[in-house]
């Protein structure tokens, strides 16, 4: 956990005095709405279709023990009881009245927690890899360089008012859990020839109803001009991004209407004129960022102790240590994922119980660290191998241990038609729906990794270009239809999906993505093969031939 | 529209020019950027002060030659969500060296006047009477900046540099 010091208390204390202040300046009528907006968007709060919403800023997905019992808090106390974790490692709750919106903001900054830079055209929560710090793959933790960035991209002057939103991801493994090449800035940290470590930059990707992938724009950037670097990214953004349409304003659209390559020379150019100037990362600065993050304080533990090989004799604790724990850097401890999927449940939601409970067990067997992931789930990165099966006792009790992660029910979706004012269409039941046609888990074991991401409209929030299966929800003469993508992926090997066919309407998407499914079974090469690595190998055309001959 | 400068109202001494008026001898002008570059040899042996308008459409690099004719560089927010002149402003004060005074002009409103004095405006053309009143509490609820920019306020990634020094600990 990085340790908020007496610079962040300060500032954080100064903005909730000010939104306090704006709240009460839009409610005597001295703000109109209009100009209110940007405001509160700044600070994570939209109007919604039936509420306001607060999005709360969950820097690169890390909580604390106590941040997690605060937005628990906040779920029962100014909520209807529960919160929904979202695909940006951020929380939202849906029901929150204006009024209120003070309170709530001032109980959360107790324990350094705000919605600032959660909305609005600012420079976005920087995300990374819900595993930092834990995975053995990583060359250093990735959670060091979102801080930096956090800090360097708060409330910064110049790029408060960008043409659009702007969202940096940063990976320090090979294997990329934060999907960088899917946003406006994606950085992989990474070692070079000389051991030397640095960024490889890529900009201009992004979803949204205008999706590209990344285009690297460096190969090897030194770790210490990190933030010049940045600053010149952004300034040319900021002078030349489109901000005639907002529909071609984001980053992407800039980038690929000047070329990936004269993108980079107007970038090279501003960072020659700023890069040994004040934003320079002399190493003391950067050991004092990394000094304020508490290491756990590891046991010295041997691996398999006997604890946990003898409740791996149960089956059903073998089932879920076998989907949803994972390997540690540091021997006797592995990483833990904790589904928001249960089945049936709207995907991402936690309940205030469910909240308090994981935020026990985190102080209890995690060192009081929780994480939450990309993919709308929880994980506890850092749990004594010895400590599982007392883990997932206590998780099964309150629904949390459903051995669904990176199965076919483990279904990222936004809010959709059910909350948000932009859907087209339901996201959250068409994933119950799916979910439920897969509840037999041996079924959905034996089809093994597949991600379906769902949107309720061309924004994109379910990330559905990249899913192994997208769904995305439109309005055709005011009935939902939905669209079907095949062979998406957001990770290192990053791609969009290929249109299966015509949309269909809502009843029958279920049944259309069993028939998806059943087609891999019958087509994949063995069972070792991946569905999107069957589709890379077939190409969509056997799927539509088998899909739309069944309807 | 209320003008504040280093925190106090000051009166605009600049009239600005109708489109095809000659120039009036003897009153300070703010002229904007294209008449300016068009007239600007002839600019030159005029007594009273120029000052130009920058549209933030147009690169502010352009404006290098001229700056030293010019005794007031204002540029321009058409709304507030528009946040190119935070950039010409920083690079006019942090590239091209411009100490003279630079305005803010058009929906310059209170909440983004910390922002514009972070960026290098030293003048501030409020849209409101009400914000122009506030200017003091406004500003003064910021004592904390996170990035260093060229305003000489300073900033807490530079603070950790000097606490690292303080503590020794520096290698």
């Amino acid at each position: 956990m990085y340790v908020y010091d007496e610079f962040d208390r300060s500032f954080l204390a100064e903005r909730v005095a000010e939104f306090r202040d704006q709240v009460e300046r839009r409610l005597s009528g001295a703000l109109s709405e209009d100009e209110f907006k940007p405001l509160r968007l700044m600070n994570g709060v939209y109007l919604q279709l039936h509420a306001y919403m607060l999005r709360v800023a969950i820097p690169y997905g890390t909580l604390s023990g106590a941040q997690m019992r605060k937005l628990a808090h906040v779920a029962r106390t100014y909520d209807k009881g529960y919160g929904h974790f979202t695909t940006r490692q951020n929380i939202q709750f849906n029901w929150i009245k204006l009024e209120d919106l003070p309170a709530a903001m001032a109980a959360l900054a107790e324990v350094g927690v705000h919605g600032i830079q959660t909305s609005g055209n600012c420079i976005r929560n920087v995300t990374t890899d819900q595993w930092a710090g834990a995975t053995p793959e990583e060359v250093d933790d990735p959670r060091l360089w979102a801080e930096i960035l956090r800090q360097y991209s708060t409330a910064h002057p110049e790029f408060s008012y960008l043409p659009r939103k702007f969202k940096i991801a940063i990976t320090a493994a090979d294997h990329d859990r934060a999907a960088v090449k899917v946003h406006d800035v994606g950085l992989r940290l990474h070692r070079n020839a000389q051991g030397e470590m640095g960024f490889e930059v890529l900009v201009g990707g992004g979803l949204g109803r205008t999706p590209f992938i990344g285009k690297k724009i460096r190969d090897f950037l030194p770790a210490e001009h990190l933030l010049s670097y940045v600053e010149a990214i952004m300034r040319v953004y900021n002078r030349f991004g489109r901000r005639d349409n907002i529909y071609k304003a984001r980053i992407k659209i800039l980038v690929h209407e000047i070329g990936a390559e004269a993108f980079s020379a107007e970038v090279e150019k501003e960072w020659e004129a700023i890069r040994e100037g004040a934003l320079h990362l002399d190493a003391p600065v950067v050991e004092d960022i990394r000094s304020r993050f508490i290491t756990p304080d590891f046991a010295q533990l041997p691996d398999h102790p006997a604890e946990l090989t003898g409740a791996l004799e149960n089956p059903a604790f073998a089932t879920w240590h076998r989907n949803s724990v994972h390997a540690h850097k540091v021997p006797g401890y592995s990483i833990v994922t904790i589904s928001l999927k249960a089945v049936g449940a709207p995907p991402g939601d936690a309940t205030g119980e469910q909240m308090e409970v994981v935020a026990d067990l985190a102080d209890t067997y995690g060192f009081g660290e929780i994480r939450v992931g990309h993919e709308q789930n929880l994980c506890l990165p850092n749990i004594a191998q010895k400590d599982l099966p007392e883990l997932w006792r206590r998780l099964e009790a309150i629904g949390l241990a459903t051995p669904n992660v990176n199965l076919v029910n483990d279904i990222i979706a936004c809010p959709g038609l059910d909350y948000c004012a932009l859907a087209n269409a339901r996201a959250i039941p068409v994933a119950q729906e799916i979910a439920k046609r897969f509840a037999d888990l041996d079924r959905a074991r034996g089809v093994g990794r597949l991600h379906i991401n769902i949107s309720g409209c061309i924004n994109a929030c379910g990330h559905h270009h990249v899913g192994h299966i997208g769904i995305l929800g439109v309005d055709k003469a005011g009935e939902e239809f939905y669209q079907i993508t095949i062979g998406g992926r957001a990770d290192e090997h990053a791609q969009l999906g290929t249109l299966l066919g015509p949309a269909v309407p809502y009843d029958q998407v279920p049944g259309l993505i069993e028939d998806i499914v059943d087609a891999y079974m019958e087509l994949r090469a063995s069972p070792r093969e991946l569905f999107v690595d069957t589709v890379a190998r077939l190409g969509v055309e056997p799927f539509k031939e088998r899909v739309y001959a069944a309807h | 529209m209320p003008l504040i400068e280093n925190g106090r109202l000051i009166e605009d001494r600049y009239v600005v020019p109708a489109d095809e008026d000659a120039l009036p001898d003897g009153v300070p002008l703010l002229i904007p950027a294209e008449r300016f570059l068009k007239e600007a040899e002839a600019l030159k042996g005029r007594q009273a002060p120029v000052a130009v308008l920058w549209p933030n459409n147009r690169r502010i690099e352009e404006i290098e030659p001229y700056l030293g004719q010019l005794s007031l560089i204002a540029l321009q927010f058409p709304s507030f969500r528009d946040g190119r002149a935070y950039s010409q402003a920083r690079l006019l004060r942090e590239r091209l060296g411009w100490r003279g005074p630079l305005r803010a002009t058009g929906n310059v409103l209170r909440d983004q006047f910390i922002f514009m004095l972070r960026a290098g405006f030293d003048q501030l053309d409020a849209a409101k009477e009400d914000d122009a009143a506030h200017f003091a509490e406004e500003v003064g609820s910021h004592s904390v900046f996170y990035q260093p920019t060229g305003d000489g306020r300073p900033s807490i990634l530079r603070a950790r540099l000097g606490r690292v020094a303080a503590h020794g600990t520096t290698n």
